[in-house]
């Protein structure tokens, strides 16, 4: 085995699993924490990808910077979307079976009209930043892998200090342990739980431009990412940050392995693996309470 | 009405579709009729786990593709008629369901679905690398023209229109058998509360892999012609998305607690998807497709059915 190609693998596996940090980190609230199944996650990624592609074709304007303008706008598309799951499902006790073909149902609209919009063509972003990369010794460090991955941690920085530190991020916190007690205590559970699924959503936007930056992008590449982002989830512990920051980063440094020694087109295959080994062996995740 | 009736007038709706088919004479009938059929095979085995445990699988797709794969093995090995390899179909995509359920309902459903979905991006990245059966260039089926009964010759597609009609009329008639059996009412038991359905001595763990088992199995069975019918069978097309949307989005709309939801569903949104594909576009249906489902889910969660049986009983108390 080559020692160079191996540390190469590492490194550049480091790099793709700091990146889905930030595709998980939607997951993460909505899923560990809110107890929403949203498996259209990912679809909304690659929405942001798309809107931040839209206006750096046209306008020339930096993609992360597109993504952080459009956080407001998820923001509210997440709002919405809680507030119809919540009437619809969770209000009449449904959530399960419904809840899970109302997600499906959406993760396919967005994914068709992506389609019926923009064709099936790869499409990709301009930036000054890809291309060149760093070279340390005989390591390379991708400069389009190195940008996203930093941007990436300091968003789920971010919602980590938001969730221990913050008045808002605690309650949300406790809505995940106990949603009546909350209640006791003459807070909205409601309105709380909105808020935080509204967040998990506005994720996506970044999430969804650093994609584009990573690689091109067409509408079914969500699919790939659905098992991934939910098999970091259950292996970092549902409900536990930390924890899916360091199973994002396992994960990406093992497909990265798997990619460069067996091939490319064997990496889905990995999460799926660690999927159903953590769900076998330890149900609660790494870092699970 | 008992179970031998009933399979009766099943079989004979069955064999009067047949001879309406046969008195057409028009290959895109058995061509259209085929697909209709097909999502109602799937409909109905997924309704066996989702509507009436209430568990959601996602991977009808993979479950399909297990089937038709199956068949693409098969038939490169040593070419078998189509009834031994639906079988055959059956029973990889059985004990696959049945692997997938014992490693994950132990757990809250919600991690069954995502596994379900998961394994279909894993089957898919295995067949593209298995170059034994096509891998992602696919796989060529060349079938004869016709086919030889008893000195009749039969066209080929009205042989596997004909054989997926039986597969049909077999999912109706089991599924309506479970809802009646004690098994059924145990599945029943878990959808509405399986913490009380354990407490009450229903063996639950048992219960649902037999769902997961049977479901897979009728999946399997309906993949299994599906290279005979497609003549070319690549990764893509077998583990598409769209397999896996319209056997949720079809008892769903047609409502999930009896055999006639997804049937109804599946005829409905069958025959609406032939006309569209025709006449729009294939993406647009499917568009039509999804927004269907989201909105039977959040307006009538019982589906057609429900909406029937509360105007009925609104009609019985006026």
């Amino acid at each position: 085995m080559d020692f160079n190609l191996l540390i190469n693998a590492i490194f550049a596996g480091l790099l793709l699993g700091g990146f889905y940090a930030a595709v998980s980190a939607g997951i993460a609230i909505a899923f560990g924490m809110l107890d929403i199944v949203n498996i259209a996650h990912p679809a909304f990624v690659i929405l942001g990808s798309y809107i931040a592609y839209t206006v750096n074709i046209n306008l020339g304007v930096d993609p992360i910077l597109v993504s952080i303008l459009a956080l407001p706008a998820f923001y509210a598309l997440g709002a919405f979307i809680y507030q119809v799951y919540y009437v619809s499902f969770e209000k009449r006790g449904q959530e399960s079976l419904r809840g899970l073909a109302f997600f499906f149902g959406l993760l396919f609209i967005t994914e068709v009209t992506l389609i019926l919009t923009f064709g099936v063509d790869y499409r990709y972003v301009e930036a000054a930043y890809i291309g060149p990369s760093i070279e340390i010794g005989q390591f390379e460090l991708p400069l389009r892998m190195l940008v996203p991955c930093v941007v990436s941690l300091v968003l789920f920085g971010t919602i980590q200090l938001f969730v221990t530190r913050t008045f808002l991020g605690r309650a949300i916190m406790a809505v995940s342990q106990d949603q009546l007690a909350l209640q006791l205590m003459a807070a909205d559970p409601i309105r709380i739980k909105r808020i935080a699924f509204a967040i998990a959503i506005a994720t996506a936007s970044i999430a969804g431009a650093l994609l584009i930056i990573i690689q091109p992008v067409e509408p079914s590449v969500g699919r790939d990412y659905i098992g991934r982002v939910f098999a970091i989830c259950v292996l970092g512990g549902l409900g536990s940050m930390p924890g899916a920051l360091i199973a994002a980063i396992l994960l990406g440094v093992v497909e990265s392995l798997t990619a460069t020694f067996y091939g490319p087109s064997w990496a889905p295959a990995v999460s799926f693996g660690f999927l159903l080994l953590t769900l076998a062996v330890r149900p609660a995740g790494l870092m699970g309470r | 009405m008992n179970t031998t009736t009933f399979s009766t007038i099943v079989a004979a709706v069955g064999l009067a579709v047949l001879a309406y088919a046969h008195w057409l004479g028009v290959d895109y009938f058995y061509f259209a009729g085929y697909t209709i059929l097909q999502f109602v095979v799937l409909a109905t085995a997924w309704n066996i786990l989702g509507g009436y445990c209430g568990y959601v699988n996602f991977g009808t797709a993979a479950f399909f593709a297990l089937g038709a794969y199956s068949a693409v093995f098969v038939h490169k090995f040593h070419p078998l008629p189509i009834p031994v390899l639906i079988v055959i179909g059956a029973v990889v995509s059985g004990i696959v369901g049945l692997g997938m359920g014992y490693l994950t309902l132990r757990l809250r459903g919600a991690f069954f679905s995502i596994a379900t979905l998961a394994m279909a991006v894993v089957f898919q990245t295995l067949v593209v690398n298995w170059e034994y059966v096509g891998g992602s260039r696919g796989a060529y089926i060349i079938h004869p023209e016709n086919v030889e009964f008893a000195g009749y010759k039969v066209h080929y597609i009205e042989y596997l229109f004909t054989l997926m009609l039986l597969l049909a009329v077999i999912a109706i008639v089991t599924a309506r058998t479970i809802e009646r059996s004690q098994l059924g009412f145990g599945f029943a038991t878990i959808r509405d509360d399986e913490l009380a359905a354990e407490a009450c001595g229903v063996p639950t763990l048992r219960v649902k892999l037999i769902a997961t088992t049977l479901s897979g199995a009728f999946m399997g069975m309906a993949g299994a012609p599906f290279p005979y019918y497609i003549g070319y069978v690549q990764p893509q097309s077998a583990f598409a998305l769209d397999y896996a949307v319209n056997s949720i989005a079809m008892p769903m709309i047609g409502g999930t607690t009896s055999w006639v939801g997804p049937l109804v569903g599946s005829i409905l949104l069958g025959s609406a998807q032939q006309y569209a594909t025709v006449t729009i576009s294939s993406a647009v249906n499917l568009l039509i497709v999804g927004l269907m489902l989201v909105a039977f889910v959040i307006i009538a969660p019982n589906g057609l059915i429900g909406l029937v049986q509360e105007r009925m009983r609104a009609w019985r108390k006026s």
